[in-house]
């Protein structure tokens, strides 16, 4: 057995030395001025047929006489009126005429109202520490003045929440029933998480028009694929005797479902839903930037007057709405794995509708209940704006002379390197690279995505993102390992640390910007400080599980034959922590891709940028290509770091995830 | 235990029960009896989980399914309830052929006549101790109440009162097989399916447990299927004991037929360790048939362990009794002795 596989192997490797042969050879020969150069302009127009497809889409297909987009934007539509009603309910309240005429039918529901009611049901879910949070996000969400976004941008989350999550669920439990179909549903959602966010609001804005529910139907497409794996996994994780109890008591496939399976599954359902919130925020902040109003709208357009204060107090409503969601959705998740009994009940509901009745009706007599007065709000903008101007002429030098140091000695050497590189020769190398660590199919699918980029003319602006990645996620490394691994031999400060990078990881992309924007201005460097400020956590987090997990006889034995800690670490912990370190480096150049797209608004050169562009000029077809090459871009590196680290765990154990 | 005598009627009939698992089992079925070996099954990368079985069980009897693991026990329960589907056989329950049955007329026969115990237990974690009991009740469509009242009858029964509304979450163990087995009597079935119902629990709450067990057949015996790798709980349970050795039933018989006539070298060193006085009955041991009661009267099914004690202490002739109370004959006093001295 062991000697087929070796030939077999060894066969593998000779067709695989010659493919690449072949390959170089015809790359000189039939292209001997692309050799040394990079290909700019496609050599297939796949983004002029992407165009092409949608506008036909778009303009001429029907189905069965009616026109798609007509389909499309009578769904759209149908979509607005839900969020049309939740931001009324939430914000606006109802209102009939206009100007002098206004008339006020019915008042929106009450700031105090909302924050009480959310209060209570933090309390409810996780204790006095939830509840306070909730209070003082209330208040400064209302005396800020950012009432109206916020809840503009809760009543899209709050929405597409709901659609993302039923179809999730219905997906995902067809997914379940039907086991060959699984695997492709996986295999698609993998290449939808790696898709960058703006390439999903190309396609339903051309489809579905300009307006909050173009974003919904991008927020769904996007926030629905770990809600549809949350659901296979849950229900794969039903235990096997507990579904004989369902046979054996002659329970019908629906008595099954309802109240066997997703009952059990519950506890894993809820960890879904809190992703689903997570990511639908992250997706909504995003998406209102392309006008449909919030809070995201609100960071932008106070970033673009470069008035950093406001854009702070923004940010900052974003992050306090995020921290508060995903505490909330966690206490869920938790309660129900516990297994303790819900916040359901008469009395709760009673309680929580006078929360926020009560101090609504006042609102009519009491403008203020309504709205926060403009007299009174606060703000910080000026003194915080104040504050980064003098850092900015005080340290200016020092901060300059760092910033271009940066971009003059390392990072701009380094991108024109890897945009000098032939595209053949690199491409060889990966798959070579691929096949060594994961067998045939990686080389071959490795090498199929490079290829993907170079036909499509995007090869030096994925070169741009590479370098932006490769860079950000050393650095991210070479901060986050180190610290996890010295925070990991500390069990005192792990709790906080913990606490620290769940927070980090739940804000929305968009507010790790304003720092870097604050101190580096625009470019390459701002962008490169953004990526790593939210690349940093994975890394940090990772090496912490990796140590950890260390088996304890392992390092016991290491001390009986006395070693130094130095020997310890090096020949025992590293080791046994590799596989799950080289995961921990997947994640962070995950993070950093998704990033990368979002630090395109402080301009840099690459993917990113080209899909923002097309993005923000309505060109469908770069746009989604440009996205295909992210996507290839980090399936590529996802292909080599599994297979590495396959190849760890086979030496080394287990891989703590 | 009672020994059964052959009065009561066939409820459970199995027979030439196969279970194949492989890529292509589904070719067992043309398979001649000659090619049903395993060494010609492996050849085509056939296993047979469950080869050949059949017995038949009577009504209200313990019959026990004892292996280790791997030797098809399991399975070879699911295949009787058809959790698992049989490869070849006839399985009857109170003359019902339950191979031909369709999906919703099998549903509506377990909802009826079975109940089953699992072994880890397979309580729902939202539901509390009454709701996890009135669950198959709930599922028949019996009104929510009149459900709650029959499961209140039934955590009575287990002994968990006062705990009708924890959730599995905050019981013991010991106390959620109780719930899992008021909830497998909660329909009052005919059968009884235990599957290794007490071994992730520790020795002490195992032995509750059988008592538990033995307390519920005295009050309403059922006809039960009860698996199990753990002989000393085989022994204690059983009426009869079916000893499997992959896939196949190598014996059927009381515990005193596995230890003093053993059919083959596996069983034999499957008992080695069983005390013979545990396992053979003083009916087993008599020296002369008897018309009327002299001295002390001893239960035929008793033990020689049972009534060692009145075997010491008292010199004169000991008299065996049936469980009516009819003299059989008197004990042979010198082979209990040589049984209880028997080294094991």
């Amino acid at each position: 057995m062991a000697s087929d596989a070796l030939r077999g192997k060894g066969f593998g490797w000779v067709y695989g030395a010659a493919s690449v042969v072949v390959f170089l050879a015809v790359s000189i020969l039939v292209l001997p001025s692309d050799f040394a150069g990079s290909p700019n302009a496609p050599w297939l127009g796949v983004a002029a047929w992407v165009d092409r497809a949608m506008t036909w889409l778009v303009r001429d297909a029907s189905i069965g006489g009616l026109a798609l987009s007509d389909l499309t934007r009578a769904l759209a539509a149908a979509a607005q009126a839900p969020i049309e009603a939740m931001q009324k309910v939430l914000a606006e309240g109802w209102v009939t005429g206009a100007g002098f005429n206004k008339t006020q039918i019915l008042p929106p529901m009450s700031w105090l109202g909302l924050t009480l009611g959310c209060a209570f049901v933090a309390y409810r879910l996780a204790g006095p520490a939830l509840a306070i949070f909730a209070v003082v996000s209330g208040l400064y969400l209302a005396s800020f003045g950012l009432w109206i976004s916020a809840m503009m941008t809760l009543a899209s989350v709050l929405f597409c929440v709901l659609v993302a999550l039923l179809l999730g669920l219905a997906l995902g439990i067809r997914a379940h029933r039907a086991p060959h179909i699984e695997p492709v549903v996986r295999a698609i959602m993998n290449v939808m998480q790696t898709v960058p966010i703006f390439s999903y609001l190309l396609p339903t804005l051309l489809l579905f028009g300009y307006g909050p529910s173009a974003a919904l139907f991008a927020t769904v497409a996007y926030a629905m694929p770990p809600m549809v794996h949350a659901t296979v996994l849950a229900l794969q994780a039903v235990p096997s005797d507990t579904l004989d109890l369902a046979r054996m008591t002659g329970c019908s496939r629906r008595q099954t479902l309802w109240r066997v399976e997703l009952p059990v599954a519950m506890p894993r359902l809820a960890i879904g839903l809190n992703q689903v919130v997570m990511m639908t925020l992250n997706m909504v902040i995003i998406a209102s930037m392309i006008g449909a109003g919030g809070l995201g709208y609100d960071v932008l357009r106070a970033l673009r007057r470069l008035d950093f204060g406001a854009a702070f107090e923004a940010g900052m409503a974003i992050v306090v709405l995020a921290v508060l969601l995903d505490r909330m959705t966690q206490a869920m998740a938790r309660r129900q794995s516990a297994g303790t009994t819900g916040t359901s009940g008469l009395r709760t509901g009673i309680i929580l509708a006078g929360l926020v009745i009560v101090p609504t009706l006042a609102s009519l007599a009491v403008p203020a209940l309504a709205l926060w007065p403009k007299a009174a709000t606060l703000s910080i903008a000026q003194p915080l704006n104040d504050a980064v101007s003098y850092i900015n002429q005080r340290f200016f030098d020092p901060l300059d002379s760092l910033r271009t140091f940066a971009l003059l000695k390392l990072m701009n050497p380094f991108r024109d390197a890897l945009q000098m590189l032939p595209w053949p020769l690199a491409i060889s190398a990966v798959a070579v690279l691929a096949g060594w660590l994961g067998g045939r199919g990686a080389a071959f699918s490795v090498f199929a995505m490079g290829l993907f980029v170079v036909v499509t003319g995007y090869w030096s602006a994925t070169m741009g993102s590479l370098y932006l990645t490769i860079l950000a996620v050393l650095l991210s490394l070479a901060l986050g390992f180190p610290f996890g691994i010295w925070v990991a031999a500390k069990p005192r400060m792990q709790q906080g640390v913990q606490l620290l990078l769940d927070t980090l990881q739940t804000l929305p992309t968009l507010v790790y910007l304003l720092p870097a924007v604050m101190l580096f201005r625009n470019g390459d460097f701002s962008a490169l400080i953004a990526i790593v400020s939210y690349s940093v956590a994975p890394a940090v987090r990772y090496a912490i599980d990796g140590m950890r997990h260390v088996p304890p006889e392992r390092v016991e034995a290491a001390a009986m034959a006395g070693c130094s800690k130095w020997q310890t670490f090096r020949y025992v912990r590293l080791p046994a922590a590799l596989p799950t370190l080289l995961l921990g480096v997947n994640q962070t150049v995950m993070m950093a891709l998704s990033m990368l797209v979002i630090a395109a608004l402080v301009g840099t050169r690459e993917l990113g940028q080209q899909v923002f562009t097309s993005l923000s000029q309505g060109l469908a077809g770069p746009g989604i290509v440009a996205g295909l090459c992210v996507a290839c871009l980090a399936l590529i590196i996802d292909t080599l770091l599994k297979a590495a680290a396959a190849r760890a765990v086979q030496r080394n154990g287990v891989a703590h995830d | 235990m009672t020994n059964f005598g052959s009065s009561a009627p066939v409820a459970l009939s199995v027979s030439n029960v196969w279970k194949v698992f492989g890529r292509d089992h589904g070719s067992f079925k043309s398979r001649p009896a000659s090619a049903r070996t395993a060494e010609a099954m492996a050849k085509d990368h056939l296993v047979g989980a469950v080869q050949a079985a059949s017995f038949d069980i009577r009504k209200g009897e313990v019959f026990v399914i004892m292996g280790l693991s791997g030797s098809g026990k399991s399975t070879l329960l699911r295949c009787l309830t058809r959790l698992i589907e049989p490869s070849e056989g006839e399985i009857r329950f109170d003359g019902q052929d339950i191979l031909s049955l369709n999906e919703t007329a099998l549903a509506d026969l377990r909802r009826r006549k079975m109940g089953m115990v699992f072994q880890h237990f397979a309580l729902l974690p939202n539901r509390t101790v009454l709701g996890n009991i009135a669950f198959p009740l709930e599922v028949q469509g019996i009104a929510r109440a009149q459900a709650e009242d029959r499961a209140r009858e039934l955590v009575s029964l287990v002994g968990l009162s006062g705990r009708e509304s924890r959730l599995p979450s905050e019981l013991s163990g010991g106390q959620q097989q109780r719930v899992g087995i008021a909830r497998s009597l909660a329909t009052n079935p005919d059968f009884w399916f235990l599957d290794e119902p007490f071994s992730a629990l520790d020795p002490l709450i195992r032995a509750d447990l059988q008592d538990e067990v033995q307390r519920l057949q005295r009050e309403h015996s059922r006809t039960a299927v009860f698996v199990t790798h753990d002989l000393d709980e085989a022994i204690r349970l059983a009426d009869r004991i079916a000893i499997m050795e992959n896939g196949r039933i190598v014996q059927i018989g009381t515990a005193e037929d596995l230890v003093t006539r053993p059919a083959t070298d596996y069983v034999r060193r499957f008992v080695a360790k069983v005390p013979p006085a545990r396992v053979i009955c003083a009916s087993s041991l008599i020296k002369a048939p008897v018309a009327a009661v002299s001295g002390l009267t001893v239960s035929g099914d008793a033990t020689i362990a049972d009534i060692a004690s009145k075997i010491v202490a008292d010199a004169g002739e000991i008299t065996v009794v049936d469980p009516m109370g009819k003299p059989i004959g008197l004990l042979d006093r010198q082979k209990a002795l040589e049984t209880m001295a028997m080294k094991i």
